[in-house]
């Protein structure tokens, strides 16, 4: 492997900064403007490594648009019941899969710790994106972000994006 | 402690209108080491797991009876047994994995290896080594297996009991309860996958939560601003003759929107300004002739065997003290099902699950008052909606079943334990 090329740097650096952002959106609690890193036509998912390691795809959150999206985030605002509680994503490096001249392939591992009410804060969810992210408009946009997560046992709930 | 005169009232109370149960029995350890001896270890059958979970001849899973771990196995000639998860030896794990396919099951610490059955074959080192050690020469292998539960499936659902008196599992769970897993395993299954949610709450708040079409309307928006579930739809809560196991269904099809926004009133959960953007959440397929399209089948004292619109699951519960669970969900759809059908189901799982738009309030409906009886020593609850009586009812607004749970867990476990 020799030195990445500028663009590569490029790619590398834009995947990295999407993930940087989706993570402080969220963790900002500025939940509305998270569904505007997503294309229109895009798919999220929050699936279990118990069930994506044996090519299952049950999901714990599955949208195929960019309008379920935002369906999650009316529902937590209005509609759903779950514990007060935050967020605190730490993100490793995103390294680059591939990428051709409109999508950048990228993953990169994440940790949320999840703080209560009561102030204790623990390790709520670990594991890795998968993302494939179209960098041709103006700004990048996720067209596909799979969490694939080892914590598969969920305390209590999970409401929030990861 | 209670006292004596608050016994009393426990007791008048039940008979009379509305069921009292005392918040000890969520927080009180000796209540749940009770309920390991006579419930999960008792006259009980416990659901481990689907048929399907192990198809083939040497697939296993490992799970829990209550607390207790066990392993599901298929043997070579297509039965299903449950054993503990313990060796005979010095009892460590026999099997470490969550699920797999092995020709026998062998301890890792000393090589004690077991068939699919839990018949010990196999003691490395048996007759000694180069004429030192071995085990006794009155060692007899067929004392020495894995504890063996009884195992009966029905429908494709296995359940094991560690009791050898109580009656067959097919008489256990009662007609209503066998019609009924039999209508939804109705054909060949596939599993789609697992959730597991750890809530901080007493194992039996869930149970009353999967008894009660009171809350299922009051607490949950998605059902009731969409229609999913109100109390007002046509359905029933049942109970089988001993009225330990809960059947609650409803048809979507009954309502009439104007009507119930008339009854929900100003209620939170009836919602008429609450829009989804992409409604293909909702857009799903009538699957039974009946046009039911919600069944909580609550069966005692481990399972919940559901239909939500078109999600299939079952529920298991795993004890973790007196405080903590961990429900597992088993998503399934039909070997059948064709692709529009498969998409239908992993779309509309978003509702339900840890993560799901109706189920993850559940969790928080068992914390809110695990956190509010912590300490409590004598007051109860007051459980009465509908008459207040273990009765059926033809109707939703009722909180039946719950009481005919609590008749049953009196005379298993009992309401006054004496502290030891």
């Amino acid at each position: 492997m020799g030195l990445p090329s500028l663009e590569q740097m490029q790619l590398q650096h834009v995947a990295a900064q999407l993930n940087a952002l989706h993570a402080e959106l969220i963790d900002d609690d500025r939940l509305e403007e998270w569904p505007d890193l997503f294309e229109e036509k895009c798919r999220y998912s929050v699936i279990s490594a118990e069930n994506h390691n044996r090519s299952l795809n049950l999901a714990a959150v599955f949208c195929d648009s960019r309008g379920m999206l935002v369906d999650r985030i009316v529902s937590l605002r209005r509609a759903n019941i779950f514990p007060a509680h935050a967020y605190r994503h730490i993100l490793g490096p995103t390294r680059v899969v591939s990428s051709n001249e409109q999508i950048v392939s990228a993953q990169t591992n994440y940790v949320v710790l999840m703080t209560r009410n009561d102030g204790q804060t623990s390790i709520y969810n670990s594991g890795k994106y998968i993302d494939e992210i179209d960098f041709s408009g103006d700004v990048p946009r996720f067209v596909s972000k799979t969490a694939i997560f080892d914590t598969h046992l969920i305390d209590t709930m999970m409401v929030r994006p990861i | 402690m209670a006292t004596a005169q608050q016994t009393d009232n426990v007791k008048q109370d039940t008979s009379a209108a509305g069921c009292r149960v005392p918040y000890r029995v969520f927080t009180d350890r000796q209540y749940y080491e009770r309920e390991q001896e006579n419930i999960f270890k008792g006259e009980c059958w416990s659901f481990v797991g689907l048929e399907a979970e192990v198809p083939q001849a040497g697939d296993f899973k490992s799970t829990f009876v209550g607390e207790t771990p066990v392993i599901l196995t298929r043997d070579s000639d297509g039965g299903v047994h449950v054993v503990v998860n313990r060796c005979a030896h010095r009892g460590a794990l026999v099997c470490r994995e969550m699920r797999g396919n092995r020709a026998s099951l062998e301890c890792v610490y000393h090589q004690w290896a077991y068939d699919l059955k839990g018949n010990l074959i196999g003691v490395p080192f048996r007759r000694g080594l180069k004429g030192q050690g071995g085990m006794p020469g009155d060692f007899d292998m067929s004392q020495h297996n894995l504890r063996q539960l009884r195992t009966e499936s029905v429908g494709g659902l296995v359940f094991a009991s560690f009791s050898e008196t109580v009656e067959s599992c097919r008489d256990f769970l009662g007609p209503i309860v066998v019609e009924q897993i039999e209508r939804i395993m109705c054909k060949p299954i596939t599993v789609l996958g697992d959730q597991r949610q750890r809530i901080h709450g007493n194992w039996k708040l869930y149970a009353e939560n999967t008894r009660d079409p009171y809350h299922a309307s009051l607490l949950h928006l998605f059902h009731n601003t969409f229609g999913l579930y109100r109390s007002t739809q046509t359905g029933k809560a049942l109970m089988d003759a001993s009225k330990r196991h809960s059947l609650l269904y409803s048809i979507a099809a009954s309502n009439d929107d104007a009507a119930d926004k008339q009854a929900y009133g100003d209620s939170r959960t009836f919602d008429t300004e609450f829009k989804l953007q992409d409604m293909s959440l909702l857009k799903g397929r009538q699957e039974f002739d009946d046009n039911i399209t919600l069944v909580i089948l609550a069966v005692y004292p481990n399972l919940v065997l559901q239909q939500i619109q078109n999600t299939l699951a079952v529920r298991q519960t795993v004890t973790y003290g007196p405080d903590e669970f961990e429900l597992v969900w088993t998503h399934f759809g039909y070997q059948d099902d064709d692709e529009e059908m498969q998409a239908i189901r992993l779309k509309q799982t978003n509702l339900i699950g840890p993560a799901g738009l109706i189920s993850m309030e559940d969790g928080e409906a068992v914390e809110i008052v695990q956190n509010a009886i912590v300490g409590e020593e004598r007051a109860t609850s007051y459980i009465a909606m509908g008459g207040g009586r273990a009765e059926d009812a033809d109707h939703l607004v009722t909180e039946g079943a719950i009481i005919g749970f609590w008749d049953n867990y009196r005379e298993m476990v009992g309401f006054d334990l004496e502290p030891t």
